[in-house]
């Protein structure tokens, strides 16, 4: 039997589980590229205003550390420059969970077990998956292409775009092929992907960030950390300004080396074990483990941690940027009008920070909705079973994690305020000042984040099999309200179902109670609903 | 009073009647076996009567309270050891011990690191790196570790090695000697003839039989081989007697432990030389009710289905139909349940 007995099969099977995954993936990258690039040029018609946006991308570091190096002045370059890193990072994260779930979560689960048994080649299940997803990739980009000059965009800078993120999920495929090789739980070789994800996403940032301006101001010559990053490789294919196609041999060249590196780990390990040993722990628990908050505690902190860091890291850069938009307004009568017009003549800067803590408003309530599924994760694991058949009650089981979600989402948001104010504070003269200010103003967002937990713990409680579904579908819903909604034109009433709808975007625009206290009050409504069904159904159902 | 009384139970997920008229009687101080082939409805009963599953309908109490809405009372009271065992996976075994002790109110540090000394299982490594055994048990040991009135094992030891199966049948008794009752459900019949004072076994959501093993033995029949100086005859037409045939001039039979006298009565007159017989094995009473068809696997030879079934009739007292086959499995398998009791 050889080593890839098996593949086509496994292949098959690797395309069945994710059929519909793999169809968002696919169709909905181009898609979004499309819809983007017909926004950009419609906000960017004519060359002089793409001028305008080439000169102070170039100039503005935040533009360089977060959209990348601007090349040029052709509306492909905006457009890329526009969309590049979101889509790169969608993509390099798809990859790299994809790998995760058909090699590692297989092994982990005993799921490769039962298939190692029947006639499958040693190497058959990671030459599976990645043959799959690289597919996935390269099929993505082709429509990417199509989208891309359908919009209008020039072929061959559509073509050498499309290529370039392509290019970025092929690479982290090959970077989650040894991640998974590496840890003995989904979850650390996901984290560990994730953790290069990052460092990924820093190198780049740092390159351009330290790059040089061109001559005519409209371009980006990255210094050396971009070109070890995997996300600034994309970039230097320069699309839409003279493309260099011979960068698009790197991620192929690291795809043929991280599946070498694989395929030599998988060699010299047992199945479901890793190369990075797990450490032993306690032999007895400490006191304050033993109770459902000790636990929820246990089982967050981690997450929790990360969280914080991030939010941390994005919340001082936000707020350091926050002056750079001062200066950019004062240089900039012009733009400073437009953006008066947008915001409706509020304070300008006032109008960016409250924008900040929306968006992380919106962040962190994807870290209540993770925070809260565990309990349904449990559920369907077993462990709930086992904890429920102590003499803990299931209010009691089910109220500590949201409290644990909750308590977590304060954490947060008090986090992303502060940093936030101390970065603008430390520019502008004043950290202690505005880190108490927007502290305080964060802190205004945790009704809409309490009416996120209301409603994955109503889901919970009444549709448990649909729970992880339902939970983030919600709360897509309610980021799509909040991002595309004015622009869409949607009517109040569709906007009015975001809870982040209602929260006084503070400090633009002075607090007030009401809504607040309304939206608690849906929120308990919601948390009440959702503990009553749960203390009235099955477990595990 | 009973520890555990459940009368006509029944629960249903979506079209699949999972239980369905359950009867189980589980007496103070006694180990109870609970037989069953899978999907039989063990694991269901098992979590009704923990209040994790809510019945549909029938009556069901456990230390004489209701299990579902007294549920968190009850399990002060009780200690269980879930059939898949899964535990939080960044935890150590002795972390999720401690953990599952104290939230059920509380455990024996001696016991428990005596337990965890006997069972020779590591507590310092991650619950994630644990194979299926040894999660199994890190359940039994918190289970074991907390001094509790009723113990309720779902298929405890279905990982555990021969010398872990030992350790834990001496727990079984430890608890027993110390006043507990203890409801086992086990697909090890050495486990359940080891522990077992009274088993119930049960299919498709029903008690088929319930009662001490020798009361269940009786039910069927013993195989017997005689050799003797003149031809046999009319042995076939005898009550109780099945099955009877002639190789190598031996004369093999079956018959039901009540007419084994005047089975040999009538032996005794062809002038017996030599003669075995065998009484019926565990496996033997338990395929007649794990297989797919109850009446077929009565004797554990599929070739004689048709006597079998009417010997099942037969146990109960009823008069022997030969060749009544099994169109009417239902009464067969409900009249040895009567029979037993
Ligand atoms: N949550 C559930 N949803 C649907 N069917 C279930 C569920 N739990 C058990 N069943 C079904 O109920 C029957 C009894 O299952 P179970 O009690 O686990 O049997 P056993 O423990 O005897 O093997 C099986 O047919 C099983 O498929
Ligand atoms: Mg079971």
């Amino acid at each position: 039997m050889s080593a890839l007995t098996g593949t086509t099969r496994l292949a098959r099977l690797v395309l069945r589980r994710d059929r519909i995954r793999l169809a968002i993936w696919i169709l909905g990258t181009p898609l979004l590229g499309y819809a983007l690039a017909g926004s950009v040029a419609s906000i960017y018609p004519g060359q002089e205003a793409r001028l305008g946006y080439a000169t102070t991308s170039a100039s503005s570091l935040v533009a360089r550390a977060f959209n990348g190096p601007i090349h040029g002045t052709d509306l492909g370059a905006v457009v890329v420059a526009e969309t590049y890193v979101t889509l790169a990072l969608i993509v390099a994260l798809l990859s790299t969970f994809a790998v995760t779930r058909h090699t590692r979560q297989n092994e982990e689960t005993g799921r490769a077990e039962l298939l190692g048994a029947n006639v499958v080649g040693r190497y058959a299940p990671l030459t599976a998956a990645l043959f799959v997803i690289v597919a996935a990739n390269t099929v993505a980009a082709v429509l990417l292409a199509v989208a891309l000059a359908g919009a209008g965009l020039p072929l061959a800078g559509s073509v050498a775009a499309a290529a370039a993120i392509g290019g970025v999920g092929v690479a982290f495929t090959a970077i989650a092929a040894v991640t998974a090789q590496l840890s003995v739980t989904a979850r650390g070789a996901n984290a560990l992907a994730a953790a290069t994800v990052g460092l990924a996403f820093v190198l780049r940032a740092a390159g351009d960030v330290f790059g040089e301006q061109s001559a005519d101001g409209t371009r980006v010559r990255s210094a050396w950390p971009s070109w070890i990053s995997p996300l600034g490789w994309g970039n230097q294919v320069r699309a839409f300004d003279g493309e260099r196609w011979w960068v698009l041999a790197l991620p192929v060249a690291l795809l043929l080396v991280g599946v070498a590196l694989a395929y030599a780990l998988a060699e010299r390990r047992d199945q479901g074990a890793g190369l990075i040993a797990p450490r032993r722990g306690p032999a007895t628990a400490a006191p304050r483990l033993l109770s459902p908050a000790g636990l929820a505690w246990r089982m967050q902190r981690g997450t929790l941690l990360g969280w914080a860091v991030g939010v941390a890291v994005l919340g001082f850069s936000m707020g350091i940027a926050g002056d750079e938009f001062n200066d950019m307004i004062d240089a900039n009568p012009a733009a400073a009008e437009a953006i008066n017009a947008m915001g409706g003549g509020a304070d300008l800067i006032n109008a960016y920070l409250a924008a900040m803590l929306g968006l992380f408003a919106l962040t962190i309530g994807a870290y209540v909705v993770q925070a809260l599924l565990r309990v349904r994760g449990d559920e369907a694991d077993g462990v709930l079973e086992a904890a429920l058949a102590t003499a803990v009650s299931r209010t009691r089981w089910l109220g500590t994690q949201v409290l644990a979600a909750t308590l977590g989402a304060v954490v947060l948001l008090l986090v992303a305020g502060v940093t936030t104010g101390l970065g603008y504070g430390i520019v502008t003269g004043d950290p202690l000042g505005q880190a108490v200010e927007l502290g305080g103003a964060a802190l205004l967002r945790l009704p809409a984040l309490l009416v996120i937990a209301g409603v994955v713990t109503a889901i919970f409680g009444l549709l448990p099999r649909w729970s992880v579904v339902l939970s983030w579908t919600a709360l897509l819903v309610f980021l799509l309200l909040g991002q595309l909604g004015a622009v869409l034109e949607l009517p109040q009433a569709a906007l009015n179902v975001s809870p982040y709808t209602h929260v006084p975007a503070v400090p633009a625009v002075d607090p007030a109670a009401l809504p607040l206290v309304v939206l608690a009050a849906v929120a308990a409504a919601l948390l009440a609903v959702g503990v009553a069904a749960f203390r009235h159904r099955d477990v595990p159902s | 009073m009973p520890v555990i009384s459940i009368g006509n139970l029944v629960k249903t997920f979506g079209a699949i009647r999972a239980l369905d008229g359950l009867d189980l009687h589980v007496e103070q101080g006694e180990v109870h076996g609970f037989l069953g082939p899978n999907g039989s409805g063990k694991s269901t009963t098992i979590r009704i009567l923990l209040g994790l599953l809510r019945r549909d309908s029938g009556d069901a109490q456990v230390l004489g309270a209701d299990p579902w809405r007294d549920a968190v009372r009850l399990h002060r009271r009780l200690a269980y050891v879930p059939g898949d065992v899964s535990l939080w996976p960044n935890l150590t075994g002795g972390e999720a011990i401690d953990l599952l002790g104290q939230l059920r109110g509380g455990l024996d540090r001696r016991r428990r690191d005596e337990l965890l000394h006997r069972f020779d299982l590591d507590p310092t490594r991650r619950c994630r790196t644990y194979s299926k055994g040894n999660r199994q048990k890190v359940a039994i040991v918190a289970a074991f570790s907390s001094p509790v009135e009723l113990y309720v094992l779902d298929e405890p030891t279905s990982g555990l090695d021969p010398l872990m199966e030992a350790v834990f049948q001496d727990e079984v008794r430890r608890v027993k000697q110390a006043g507990a009752t203890v409801l086992l459900s086990s697909h090890v019949l050495a486990e359940v003839e080891a522990l077992c004072d009274r088993v119930s076994i049960i299919r498709e959501g029903r008690t088929v039989e319930s009662g001490t093993l020798t009361e269940l033995r009786h039910l069927t029949r013993t195989a017997v081989t005689v050799e003797t100086a003149r031809p046999v005859s009319g042995l076939d037409v005898l009550p109780g007697v099945h099955d009877v045939h002639e190789v190598d001039g031996r004369t093999h039979l079956e018959v039901e432990p009540a007419h084994l006298d005047e089975l040999l009565g009538q032996l005794i007159r062809f002038g017996v030389r030599a003669l075995t017989s065998t009484p019926p094995t565990l496996e033997q009473l338990f395929l007649r009710h794990y297989g797919d068809d109850p009446a077929a696997a009565a004797t554990g030879a599929p070739a004689t289905a048709a006597a079998g079934a009417s010997t099942a009739t037969a146990a109960s007292g009823a008069p022997s139909a030969p060749a009544a086959g099994s169109s009417d499995a239902d009464a067969q398998v409900d009249a040895p349940h009567g029979g037993a009791r």
